[in-house]
């Protein structure tokens, strides 16, 4: 029997859902028997995807967000979706310190977070269609099969 | 927390996890919970009122007991940076857990601020 197991949640493009969202990640992660960095590392990326796209896929008006996610040999996959207004630009976007929207005082450092926390990063995007964010981390005592 | 006599420290509670204290010229705030785009749009508007008008030089964000951070927390702290700067004040953080230490490394934020035990600590640093 396969050890997989898979989720998939929806909720609003709302800020109060950011917190929600990490959070049913990380108990669903749980389940690998993570140690508590990285538990913190997958919070983190998973904050950063879905505040992304509250912020830019959806500019802060409402839609619905997805949230895939499977635990496979000791590996989590999360994708994070979205269909929002797409990125334009997803290298420009993936720069550190840039931002499309300055005035909101945002640091710039998302995609690099998501990237220095997880251990693959992939960003799919399509102009006025959404995008989909997918990230994988490895689960540390697994890490020598 | 001791008050030395004259030294008194104005407290101000903004959104119940995060509380503001004033001593002096230096603003002292302590992130109590979490710390995301959510909660950082309030801290911004209540941080920012209080520096103007209690004529805020110097910033400390006690991170002791903060629970979650993520690159918000980066642009709240870069946000206060820029509006101390101009009049030569300082922003310090200190109670620093591992996971808030090691998103203040990656985003370089340790070369503009420094990094203290405790807010005691700090808040003697900056007088000096």
């Amino acid at each position: 029997m396969s050890d997989k197991n898979e989720m998939v949640l929806e909720f609003d493009s709302k800020s109060q859902n950011e917190s929600f969202a990490r959070t049913v990640v990380a108990a669903f992660a749980a389940q690998l028997d993570p140690t508590i960095e990285e538990l913190a590392d997958i919070k983190t990326a998973v904050s950063e995807a879905v505040t992304n796209s509250i912020i830019h896929g959806y500019c802060d008006k409402p839609g619905k967000i997805r949230m895939h996610c499977i635990l496979e040999n000791g590996e989590i996959m999360v994708e994070v979706i979205d269909e929002g207004v797409g990125i334009e630009n997803i290298a420009k976007a993936m720069e550190p310190l840039y931002t499309s929207r300055p005035e909101l005082e945002r640091s710039g450092m998302g995609f690099s977070f998501m990237e220095a926390f997880m251990d693959s990063l992939e960003v799919k995007s399509e102009l006025g269609k959404g995008t989909t964010v997918i990230m994988k981390k490895r689960i540390g005592k697994y890490q020598s099969r | 927390m001791q008050n030395g006599t004259g030294n008194s420290r104005s407290k101000f509670s903004g959104e119940e996890d995060v509380v503001y204290e004033v001593y002096q010229r230096c603003l002292i705030i302590r992130l109590n919970g979490e710390l995301d785009h959510h909660n950082a749009v309030r801290i911004r508007e209540e941080a920012d009122k209080l520096i103007d008008r209690k004529n805020i030089k110097h910033i400390i964000f006690d991170f002791t007991a903060t629970s979650f951070m993520d690159s918000a927390g980066i642009g709240v702290i870069m946000g206060r940076y820029r509006k101390v700067i101009f009049i030569g004040g300082k922003i310090a953080v200190a109670g620093v857990n591992m996971a808030v230490d090691r998103i203040l490394k990656i985003s370089g934020l340790y070369k503009i601020i420094e990094k203290f035990d405790n807010v005691e600590a700090a808040l003697k640093a900056m007088q000096r």
